[in-house]
């Protein structure tokens, strides 16, 4: 049985936002429910009212604008995999849709849930953190952007008021000559919460040198992070075996993962360094530009 | 918290029900309409029983609010067919004998169903995927990947065999 709340069923995005402002504080928005209906039986969270942001086309669509790929924020994994737009100009994230939980839970989870929920090891921040994008944090006050890295503030914690909305995730398009990679360990194939995910991001120079790295870990701390320091490293050093054996080494050492259920502290900071190493050197290996 | 009737249209009939807010999807079609093969597991979303068709796509009904889903489209197991006139994924289950103490069998079926709507010709490697929400603690997987396999080929035969009297005609 779950606890007694009102439920507020707003016709638009407005509606949405002045109820926020209305019940500050124990107001919560609510759109798959896949994190916050076991939160809400279980006790841990007790909001006195429920938003519902289901029904808001607002919140929709995935649409490229001025560079950048954005995503409404009410878009579910399952319409991520299904978007020929995130097929192309965010692998990373199409490869962990695909990871995610269960086909039940994709076709009502959104990527705002995903995201506002801030488990460490929430499976569309790494991607999402590895092609740069930000987040949009709507409210009666105004819109702004946070850059993903700035969101996250600790576990379950984010830098959104309680009266915004996450109304959009966006990344720029990422350029030809960028190569990916993404990895997910769980205890199973199917269904499982990542032990380690990592994505990472390479930009070749012109010269076969690395431009750009991006190298992003989830369930190795308290939140979704990036190995800065690796990819200070990487970047303007060529891409040899040695330089990414020695990023992978850097990445690991930055995490700070804690041990429970589904792995000890030590063991997912052994197995960072060698999913990172691996993916850094299939990045590397993707066509680059040819000196003539 | 006051109640508001809801209006839910499932497998093909037209409800009117007194909820509270705070009752899943799961709780209004179990107790208080009577779809009872609609199963109740984990109610966090761990475990498939729950599974319905909502508005076209299989989701938990445990992690649906009641008042999310007003005016929704719900199929559940019973909805696909009859003891008479079974879908072909639930004579496959009964002729394979897919299932043990049969209480994950609704979820798996409209699992099924939603995956070969949408993938008439699955690889085993997508059954298992798309069966992968649904858990079975009997463990009785193979048989029930084998009668979704068997489900596929009477689909597509029957489909074929339409096709066929269509162009005779």
């Amino acid at each position: 049985m779950l606890p007694e709340f009102d439920f507020l069923t707003p016709n638009s995005l407005a509606e949405a936002l002045a109820w926020l402002a209305q019940r500050a504080g124990d107001a919560a928005p609510v759109a798959g429910g896949t994190n916050i209906v076991p939160d809400l039986r279980s006790g841990r969270h007790a909001p006195k009212a429920l938003v519902d942001l289901s029904r808001l086309a607002e919140l929709k669509g995935i649409r490229r604008e001025d560079g950048y790929v954005v995503a409404g924020g009410g878009v579910t994994i399952a319409e991520l995999l299904g978007s020929p737009l995130v097929r192309s100009s965010a692998r990373p994230l199409f490869e962990a849709a695909r990871l995610f939980a269960n086909p039940l839970i994709r076709n009502r989870a959104t990527l705002a849930g995903n995201l506002a929920d801030a488990s460490p090891a929430a499976d569309s921040a790494p991607p999402l953190l590895a092609l740069d994008a930000e987040v949009e944090l709507v409210s009666q006050a105004g819109t702004r952007r946070v850059s993903l890295v700035e969101f996250f503030t600790g576990v379950r914690r984010t830098v959104r008021r309680t009266d915004e909305i996450l109304a959009a995730v966006r990344w720029p398009v990422p350029e030809p000559e960028a190569a990916f990679g993404y990895t997910k360990l769980g205890l199973r194939r199917a269904d499982a919460i990542s032990v380690v995910s990592a994505a990472v991001c390479l930009v070749p120079a012109p010269d076969g040198a690395c431009s750009r790295a991006r190298i992003a870990l989830g369930s190795v701390a308290p939140v979704p992070m990036r190995a800065r320091a690796a990819e200070a490293f990487l970047t303007g050093r060529p891409l040899s075996a040695e330089t990414i054996a020695e990023a992978a080494r850097m990445a690991a050492g930055e995490a700070s993962p804690i041990s429970d259920l589904r792995a000890t502290s030590g063991y997912r900071k052994r197995v960072a360094e060698v999913i990172v190493r691996r993916l850094l050197a299939e990045a590397a290996r993707t066509p680059q530009p040819q000196e003539s | 918290m006051e109640a508001k009737v809801i209006h839910l249209t499932v497998n093909g009939r037209a409800h009117r029900a007194l909820v509270e807010p705070n009752l899943s999807l799961l709780h209004v079609l179990r107790e208080l309409l009577g779809y009872t093969d609609v199963k109740n597991g984990c109610e966090k979303g761990d475990c498939g029983a729950c599974t319905v068709i909502l508005n076209g796509k299989a989701v938990n009904s445990c992690l649906v609010l009641a008042w999310q889903a007003e005016g929704a489209v719900v199929v559940t197991d019973t909805g696909l067919g009859t003891l008479e006139h079974p879908h072909p994924v639930q004579e496959a289950f009964a002729d394979l004998g897919a299932a043990q103490c049969g209480y994950c069998t609704p979820g798996m079926v409209v699992s099924a169903k939603a995956l070969l709507d949408e993938n008439p010709h699955p690889s085993e490697a997508e059954i298992r995927e798309a069966l992968s929400g649904n858990l079975c603690r009997c463990t009785g997987y193979g048989q029930i990947v084998h009668a979704v396999q068997l489900a596929a080929e009477k689909m597509v035969t029957a489909e074929s065999a339409e096709n066929a009297e269509e162009k005779t005609r």
